[in-house]
């Protein structure tokens, strides 16, 4: 039971405390690149959120039967990025061959995501983490969804901001960040929701 | 172009925090004070000068078709390296930028420079757009960290300026990177670029 509530203490912590966008920082870029539709921005979400699932069970597995087994654990940074590169490819290729109309609406992102630091940061979390592989599937499903959820609010955002009238100088990126920020603080509201929650499932 | 010319161009013209606006991870991620900021710079650059370095000698060697994932193993062997001298000599900077130093991978400035730089010329010339990028890099993250660690607790390289009660909190923690990046973005743009 306790460990049940442990992963649902993961979920809430992965979606709204520490949301991977707003809270650490990591896959910045397509949050800013890629958010100027609703619908791009729910697309990119959802292959990221696909791809970190994949890449953490391998990158786990790797660790503990490859790295761990053989005292590599140096090389973590080059095999973790070689296989996430080799894994996006691959992905591709199967997608194509196996559901078309699925690779219609992610093919364009897919190559984006190697260089997505949020998936090799997340690789590296669950290892720095010491979670075991099904926690560290819910941690990786659970980032992804956050990032989602960040991606499709902040493309709102954007639609409305084109709206209106944007002083000269703060045309195009400023008024983004300018607007992240305020969603930040929107999901600062939830910090320390996860410790509420720890004392509620007594953890 | 020469090289003092490669060098200026890093810094302001394709400054990568404010014109390129590439590494925008680190950039927020590791800023919440003006040392870490700096630190965090310094560390790219040196990964930075190197690979474009390493890459500029071997770009022959490399099939066009492999060249990306070649790129990315020298960079992330380069990365390796850093991360255990940083762990060994200054283990406080490893535990304030954490994560950050081996994400430095995933950095796209240093893939980006690798692509557009360092596979068109030569070695010397790499080592000095290295070094105007990664300067452009550590000063854009140096004066970020500045500007939140002032607002925030009212201290610049920790030396107290007016006191930590008349801090905004908000700028150390996660709005306040996005915040003070924009509005930086904004005087960049309105004042160094014309120029």
């Amino acid at each position: 039971m306790d460990y049940v509530l442990s992963l649902i203490l993961i979920i809430i912590t992965a979606i709204f405390v520490n949301n991977v966008v707003l809270a650490q920082f990591l896959g910045i870029c397509p949050f800013l690149g890629v958010s100027k539709k609703v619908d791009t921005a729910s697309g990119m979400g959802m292959a990221v959120t696909a791809v970190l699932v994949v890449a953490t069970i391998v990158t786990y597995l790797i660790q503990v039967y490859v790295l761990n087994a053989f005292g590599l654990e140096y090389l973590q940074t080059i095999a973790f990025i070689l296989v996430i590169a080799a894994l996006v490819q691959m992905i591709e290729i199967i997608l194509k061959k196996t559901m078309p109309a699925l690779y219609q609406a992610l093919g364009v992102f897919l190559p984006l995501i190697t260089t997505n630091c949020c998936i090799l940061g997340v690789a590296i979390l669950v290892i720095q983490k010491d979670y075991d592989l099904l926690e560290g599937i819910i941690y990786a499903l659970s980032t992804g969804l956050g990032f989602l959820l960040a991606m499709v609010l902040f493309a709102g955002l954007r639609e409305q901001l084109d709206l209106v009238n944007v002083p000269k100088s703060f045309e195009g990126v400023p008024i983004a960040f300018v607007t992240a920020s305020l969603l930040a603080m929107a999901f600062m509201g939830f910090s320390g929701v996860d410790g509420g929650l720890k004392i509620l499932f007594g953890l | 172009m020469n090289n003092f010319k490669v060098l200026v161009n890093g810094i302001i013209k394709e400054n990568p925090t404010f014109v390129l606006l590439l590494g925008m991870c680190p950039t927020l991620g590791t800023t919440s004070s003006a040392l870490n900021g700096m630190s965090m710079g310094l560390a790219t650059m040196c990964v930075l000068i190197v690979s474009n370095f390493l890459i500029a000698l071997i770009k022959k060697l490399i099939p066009d078709a492999v060249r990306i994932p070649a790129y990315i193993v020298v960079i992330a062997s380069l990365v390796t390296v850093l991360q255990m001298l940083i762990k060994a000599y200054a283990p406080e900077i490893d535990k304030s930028l954490g994560l950050f130093i081996p994400l430095i991978v995933v950095n796209c400035i240093i893939l980006g420079r690798a692509e557009s730089f360092a596979a068109k010329n030569g070695p010397i010339a790499s080592i000095f757009d290295g070094i105007g990028i990664g300067l452009g890099f550590t000063l854009g993250l140096t004066a970020l960290g500045a500007v939140r660690e002032l607002l925030g607790t009212g201290a610049i390289f920790g030396v107290n300026l007016w006191g930590e009660e008349y801090g905004m909190l908000m700028f150390v923690l996660a709005p306040g990177a996005f915040l003070a990046l924009g509005y930086l973005i904004v005087l960049f743009n309105k004042y160094v670029k014309k120029a």
